[in-house]
């Protein structure tokens, strides 16, 4: 699935954070070179109300802009084709100032009528934008769902370098969503003449403009050289070779044919090159903001019983299960991830304990344990996982099938709310962007629980519920703190429920070729995985 | 001859009627649903109902049937529900890779399976004959992913003396093309070796023989251009195997053909391309068999069409 935002330390991640206005650039970085990423999938789509995947998302960014970005590198908000906003008292209107001259690819300069028309174009439902929920608390949202409306009346053009958002509702992650690639700005006149299929004709404001693809073989990206940011990006191109499998991919990196393998190194060659030195001083590690996890589904008996619940949490070996994976995780004790705003410190987490599993269980009448089924994607290393999940079980006296299916399958049953058990992994959540509030709503709220949703425990407690929204309409900066700790109360009150075994924290490996120069950080980067292209150069 | 072609063509549009039917009922069964694909996780529940009824989903099965047939008469196979690229354009241009893989599959099929086939034949019961007769049963039998990841490893990874995958050059045609040659070049040796001992009996033989021509000019000159006839016929059935071989051998090799496309599709459940692919490849298969019958005649004229 899809990874998004993650990080390696994020130092003060508040919903409304103070932007950083200036990133210091590398002073060795010198400009020029073309370097070559590979995939073992073709790109689906680069149109950014489409793309929704941890591959098109990085190359998406490098060919749009919207009104907010992220310093390069970071979790931290800076102003994109914004040059400053403004937001109300009540937090509820927000006024961007645009910058000038920037320029499409296609030469045209963008103004806040584009601004508005990205925005309109992204919720109609005609797009079918996987994203269009995020601009869920522009006013107006509802009418352009419902089809009574065909612009958004919370988006108006103020003039021509000035756009005004209105809110229906409190929304503290706002800027966070205006910083999303489905914000970002496109020009209508390339969308209109792509006839239906911008997502191969992609015209933007980025750092890079689409020089060529050729489909199932290779897309190449020229630097954009009237690009509004001076001084980058540093590389001439980059060509992107999609059919690679990932092994092959790494011997290529090690033939010097290949400078950043974009699907990671191979799970069955990990070991291998992090034992050698000269191999693992070119690989990047860094954390993302990322939780692996077995939802256990609270409508289906026995697991209708937290008791039940918090045996299963027991007798989970989190230790094992990150070994399984050669140790590039860390043991989860919440859902969320140590680096996320809201995560709860010095909470231990529910201990692996057998005994005391055995203990619960027998007191919520079920001594002799019982049968019940775990789905799983069917792609390694998550059978194996789940094989290490089905002997931690055995060992209370559950008897877990293993239903090992492709990921659309999983997903289908985790939706309908037929799976009692489901390994997140292969499909887990991986936050859209650094805020507590993306790893509730979705997946433990009320709103995911329905037919279909991604909430796959069926899990939903009305008062968190409410105390989700209490926080998220909570936009006074000065309250981050308090807002935090309302979000730190959901996630324990989760806990006290356990929907949920939170197994681990992936961490992310970035492997890279000798010549490639550039602060580490935009080799783990949390919103451009694998890298930022827009900032490595070339030694 | 007309009639015949006539009644041949009707027969093959039913058969991809068929095809696209049976494609569609398994598509409509499957418990994965688009629309979630497309949707993405974190769609509303408005949200996934608006793309069901956009794309005309939460219709019944025929009408969604019907509406697919519709199109496709005019030539419309739809658009891909994630790329949002029309299907036909995303297969013509994965077509020649596919088709060039399957040029020189049949190249290699051919050449392994001719010489194999002939020499098995000149040596019939010996032990060459009994190597080659084995060779040709294993990798007649032997699955398409074992083979290419083997000449993978030992000619690409070992040997390095071809790319390890990718489209291009020559040298990125030869591994994919022999992986999938060597499944059919076992057929061939045994069609050829059977049908090279049986001209190898024929009077016109003995009577070159006789006249003192050659071993080698004879088997060359006279035998192969005799035996080689019902060989040939077998290229058209072949195009069929080769289109259930394409997804594995694609996918192995990074080759940028409607194999891998498919393959990539069936993951993300995307059913305009996977049946797109699926009756480009049935059309395949069709036009392979209808060319093979009506090649028959003309090298054997003792086959008559009806």
């Amino acid at each position: 699935m899809k990874r998004l935002l993650a990080s390696t330390a994020i130092a003060l991640a508040l919903s409304l954070p103070a932007v950083a206005q200036e990133y210091q650039p590398d002073p060795a970085a010198k400009a020029g070179g073309t370097i070559t990423v590979t995939y073992k999938d073709d790109v689906a789509t680069l149109d950014p109300a489409i793309g929704y995947d941890w591959q098109n998302w990085s190359m998406i960014k490098s060919l749009f802009d919207g009104l907010m970005d992220y310093v390069p590198g970071t979790t931290e908000l800076r102003p994109g084709l914004a040059e400053s906003y403004e937001i109300s008292d009540d937090g509820q209107t927000f006024t961007f100032k645009l910058r000038t001259g920037v320029k499409f690819h296609n030469g045209r300069e963008m103004t806040a009528e584009d601004v508005k028309y990205s925005l309109d174009r992204v919720t109609l439902p005609a797009t079918q934008s996987p994203g269009a929920g995020f601009f869920g608390s522009i006013k107006g949202f509802d009418q352009m769902m419902d089809g009574s409306a065909t612009t958004l009346a919370g988006v108006t053009v103020v003039d021509p370098t000035t756009v005004k958002i209105e809110l229906s509702r409190p929304d503290a992650t706002f800027l966070h969503v205006m910083a999303l690639n489905f914000a970002s700005v496109v020009p209508k006149e390339a969308v209109d003449a792509a006839n239906g299929d911008f997502g191969k004709q992609p015209v933007g404001t980025g750092a890079f403009k689409l020089a060529e693809w050729t489909l199932g073989q290779k897309l190449v990206f020229e630097k954009n050289a009237d690009y509004w940011r001076a001084g980058v990006p540093y590389l001439d191109g980059v060509v992107f070779e999609v059919g690679q499998e990932p092994i092959v991919a790494l011997l290529r990196l090690q033939n010097g044919e290949v400078d950043v393998p974009g699907d990671g190194i191979p799970p069955a060659k990990f070991v291998e090159v992090m034992g050698d030195p000269a191999q693992a001083a070119r690989v990047v590690e860094g954390g993302q903001l990322h939780t692996g996890y077995i939802t256990l589904n609270v409508t289906l008996p026995p697991l209708d019983k937290p008791e039940v619940r918090k045996a299963i949490n027991m007798a989970i070996n989190k230790e094992r299960i990150t070994q399984i994976i050669n140790g590039r995780a860390v043991p989860a004790t919440q859902p969320l991830p140590p680096s996320m705003p809201g995560y709860t410190e010095g909470y231990a987490g529910i201990p692996y304990d057998v005994e005391g599993a055995k203990k619960l269980l027998a007191d919520a009448g079920l001594a002799d344990g019982f049968e019940t089924e775990l789905y799983v994607m069917n792609t390694d290393p998550n059978p194996r996982i789940a094989q290490a999940i089905q002997q931690d079980l055995a060992a209370i006296g559950v008897k877990a099938s293993i239903q090992s299916l492709a990921q659309a399958n999983v997903i289908e049953a985790g939706g309908a709310g037929t799976a009692p058990m489901v390994w997140s992994g292969g499909m887990a959540w991986i936050a859209d962007f650094p805020d507590p509030s993306n790893f509730y709503g979705p997946i433990l709220g009320c709103a995911g629980a329905g037919e279909g949703g991604w909430n796959w425990s069926k899990y939903c407690n009305e008062a968190l519920d409410a105390k989700a929204t209490e926080a998220d309409s909570i936009t006074d900066a000065s309250k981050m703190a308090d807002r935090m700790k309302l979000w730190s109360d959901v996630y324990m009150g989760v806990m006290e429920d356990a929907p949920w075994v939170p197994v681990f924290n992936e961490q992310r490996y970035t492997m890279k070729s000798e010549r490639m120069g550039g602060a580490d950080a935009l080799y783990v980067d949390p919103v451009s995985i694998p890298i930022n292209y827009d900032y490595v150069y070339v030694k | 001859m007309g009639p015949y072609l006539l009644r041949r063509l009707v027969q093959s549009a039913l058969i991809l009627l068929g095809v696209s039917f049976i494609t569609f009922v398994l598509l409509y069964v499957l418990p994965a649903d688009p629309v979630r694909q497309i949707a993405g996780r974190s769609a509303t529940a408005a949200t996934v109902e608006s793309i069901r009824r956009q794309l005309g989903l939460d219709q019944p099965f025929l009408v969604q049937y019907g509406r697919y047939l519709f199109g496709l008469i005019q030539g419309d196979l739809g658009r891909s529900y994630l790329q949002k690229t029309e299907v036909a354009a995303l297969i013509a241009s994965r077509l020649p890779a596919t088709l060039l893989l399957m040029a020189g599959a049949i190249v290699c099929e051919l050449v392994l399976g001719l010489a194999m086939g002939i020499a098995a034949a000149l040596w019939r019961g010996r032990a060459a004959d009994q190597v080659l007769m084995t060779t040709s049963f294993v990798t007649v039998s032997a699955p398409q992913f074992v083979v290419g990841l083997l000449l993978l490893y030992v000619f690409a990874v070992w040997l390095r003396w071809f790319p390890i995958g990718g489209y291009g050059t020559f040298a990125h045609l030869v591994l994919p093309a022999l992986t999938l040659g060597i499944l059919g070049s076992g057929w061939y040796a045994r069609m050829m070796r059977s049908s090279m001992i049986d001209v190898l009996r024929a009077d016109f033989i003995r009577t070159a023989r006789a006249k003192g021509l050659g071993r080698g000019r004879v088997v060359l000159r006279h035998a192969l251009p005799n035996a080689i006839l019902p060989v040939i016929a077998m290229i058209g059935i072949d195009i069929g195997i080769f289109m259930g071989g394409i997804v594995v051998v694609e996918s192995v090799f990074g080759w940028p053909g409607i194999g891998q496309l498919a393959w990539q599709a069936i993951q993300r459940v995307d059913i305009p391309i996977i049946m797109g692919v699926t009756l480009v490849s049935a059309c395949a298969i069709v036009i392979g068999n209808l060319l093979a019958d009506l090649i028959a005649p003309m090298i054997d004229p003792r086959i008559r069409l009806r």
